[in-house]
């Protein structure tokens, strides 16, 4: 990857960021930590890999993004908002009740949204049937799904990924954003779903780990996933939940609660002052 | 036409000859020969995909695959469908509206032999909570027919309540039209009206015969879509006959007769009798036991008539 490119989507991801914690904090509530862990993956997504079109949210021949682990919906209304399909002024608006950014992601009222989720475990699913759709229609657009690495203590998410393999889905990928942490404590401690890498080897996906903050790292794994064919990737990603806010960085209380003023504009001015990773 | 077919036969019929004329595809979660998709899979293997015993990833699957503009179908036991897989529909297939149509066979007791874990009871109940599902329990083979061909050109989720016990034809197939959310009168009647739906709209016909031979004239209407429930015909039954009587392979809560008495009750009150399974789990047994054991049958049907003119006085 170039360095402008590079420096372009660590710009991005610095405004996934800024705009997802924006809406959590207008709103009152939210789920920053998984949206500050995924931005970076989100920036490499909608802002090099897929092939999207802002003005036509519908195309049929585009990249599908799935957001299975739907309560991080903020992180993905502020890269699509960035990306264009909708003002960025949208943001603010989250989670009120005259607003189309509703507190999961809804395919029916927000451009840009793949499809409908929330519901831990269904969204990987959805991207499953995406990939086949577009497997059996003969169209060669890539299906990208990301899940938490807690949502991968549903039992579908197993189902989703003996279907993917089954029928060969090397047009899908499959993000885990491994954050470590979900509401009840660290997910080792609550249910451990690892160890990932052999798991999905089992299960007969080709398996890349990587830093989810790293770019190149994410630039390499994405890449590879394109090249494999015959089986669906998993991309592991180790992150950091709270990516970003210093007060937030790997603390499981920030999980699902919002910002207040001066935590907000402290948050606000660590992201501002960060250069690069 | 005395012939008997199963409307899950005549699904897995309809699947095979409109794949011919209409692009779409179906999904099974190991079920196939029994909720006769096998029919279909052997005309076009390359538009079926089975998904193995796993109802939640099939239906979300479906609603996936529905995201691209394609009509699928997902098919498996209602207990499986409706019931195990309720979250799946609701959230991925009720909540974005996606064109998906589920399948749902095996549903009542009259899956017979298998007992309860497999009958199940609740899904018109599960199925009409869903804002903008439509749910069809149709009455015959060749409403199941004109049913399905007129899914695969509507637009939006809809459930299909499908048995396995083969029931008589009752329907001409040349003249049959399939219109949705339209009760059908198959019998004028002035005393009651009798609101059947799936295999008991047959028994609904043989209640009227032994009601006819007591002096009592009752309608008889075929209600083969539960949601949207014909508001219409209900008030027009109430306000002419008086009283009416439900019968469903159902648990008596929340199916067509709830849907029948909540349209009653905010409009013209009159006695509704609902005839179904009394709130209670089934169990194995033949078809003719399981439905004689329930009430499902012209008699209990009839009787329950008798009480409703009664109370009209």
């Amino acid at each position: 990857m170039k360095a402008d490119k590079k420096k372009e989507l660590i710009e991005a991801a610095k405004e996934i960021r800024l705009g997802a914690l924006e809406g959590i904090h207008a709103a009152k509530s939210g789920h920053p930590g998984g949206s500050l862990s995924i931005a970076d993956v989100l920036s490499y997504l909608y802002f090099y890999k897929m092939r999207i079109d802002p003005k036509n949210p519908e195309w049929e021949d585009r990249d599908r993004f799935v957001l299975s682990k739907g309560h991080t919906a903020p992180a993905l209304y502020a890269a699509l908002a960035l990306k264009g399909y909708f003002p960025r002024e949208e943001l603010e608006k989250l989670r009120r009740v005259d607003s189309f950014l509703q507190g999961h992601p809804d395919m029916k009222h927000t451009p840009g949204v793949d499809m409908t989720t929330g519901s831990l475990g269904l969204g990987i699913s959805a991207a499953c049937g995406m990939a086949l759709a577009g497997k059996t229609a003969g169209k060669d657009y890539r299906v990208y799904t990301a899940i938490g690495d807690g949502e991968s203590e549903e039992g579908q998410v197993w189902e989703a990924c003996m279907f993917a393999a089954h029928y060969k889905l090397d047009n899908l990928c499959l993000i885990v954003d491994w954050n470590g942490l979900q509401i009840d404590g660290p997910v080792a401690e609550v249910m451990n779903p690892t160890p990932y890498k052999e798991k999905l080897e089992a299960f007969g996906f080709n398996v890349v780990c990587v830093n989810g903050h790293d770019l190149d790292e994410l630039d390499a794994a994405f890449s590879a996933a394109e090249e494999c064919k015959g089986k669906p990737t998993a991309i592991v990603a180790k992150t950091v939940k709270g990516k970003g806010v210093s007060f937030m960085e790997n603390q499981t209380g920030w999980h699902g609660s919002a910002p207040n003023d001066e935590q907000y504009a402290q948050a606000v001015a660590e992201l501002n002052s960060t250069e690069g990773n | 036409m005395a012939d008997k077919i199963a409307t899950r036969e005549a699904y897995g019929n309809a699947l095979a000859e409109f794949g011919d004329k209409y692009d779409f595809v179906v999904l099974d979660a190991d079920l196939a020969a029994a909720t006769k998709t096998g029919i279909f899979k052997k005309k076009f293997p390359e538009r079926f995909f089975d998904c193995g015993i796993a109802e939640g990833n099939m239906m979300t699957v479906a609603a996936g695959i529905a995201t691209t503009g394609k009509v699928v179908f997902a098919s498996t036991f209602a207990m499986f469908a409706a019931g195990r897989a309720f979250e799946q529909i609701r959230n991925s297939i009720g909540y974005p509206h996606l064109n998906v149509k589920i399948g749902a066979t095996h549903a009542g007791i009259t899956v017979g032999e298998d007992g309860a874990t497999h009958q199940c009871l609740e899904d018109l109940a599960l199925m009409r909570t869903i804002p903008g599902m439509t749910v069809v329990n149709p009455a015959d083979a060749t409403e199941a027919r004109a049913a399905v061909e007129w899914a695969i050109n509507y637009k939006g989720p809809v459930y299909f309540r499908f048995g396995r016990y083969a029931v008589p034809v009752l329907f001409d197939k040349e003249s049959y039209k399939f219109e949705p959310g339209k009760a059908v009168t198959l019998a004028e009647g002035k005393d009651v009206s009798i609101f059947a739906t799936g295999i008991m709209v047959d028994m609904a016909l043989k209640a009227r015969e032994l009601l006819s031979a007591e002096g009592i004239s009752a309608a008889v209407v075929n209600v083969h879509t539960i949601k949207p429930i014909d508001r219409e015909a209900v008030v027009k039954a109430a306000e002419e006959t008086g009283a009416i009587v439900t019968a469903e392979e159902h648990n008596v809560l929340g199916g067509l007769g709830a849907a029948v008495a909540e349209v009653v009750c905010e409009t013209k009150p009159v006695p509704v009798l609902r005839v179904g399974v009394e709130d209670s789990f089934g169990r194995s047994g033949t078809v003719p036991a399981l439905l004689e054991l329930y009430g499902l049958t012209p008699e209990n049907i009839a009787a329950k008539a008798k009480v409703a003119v009664a109370m009209k006085k």
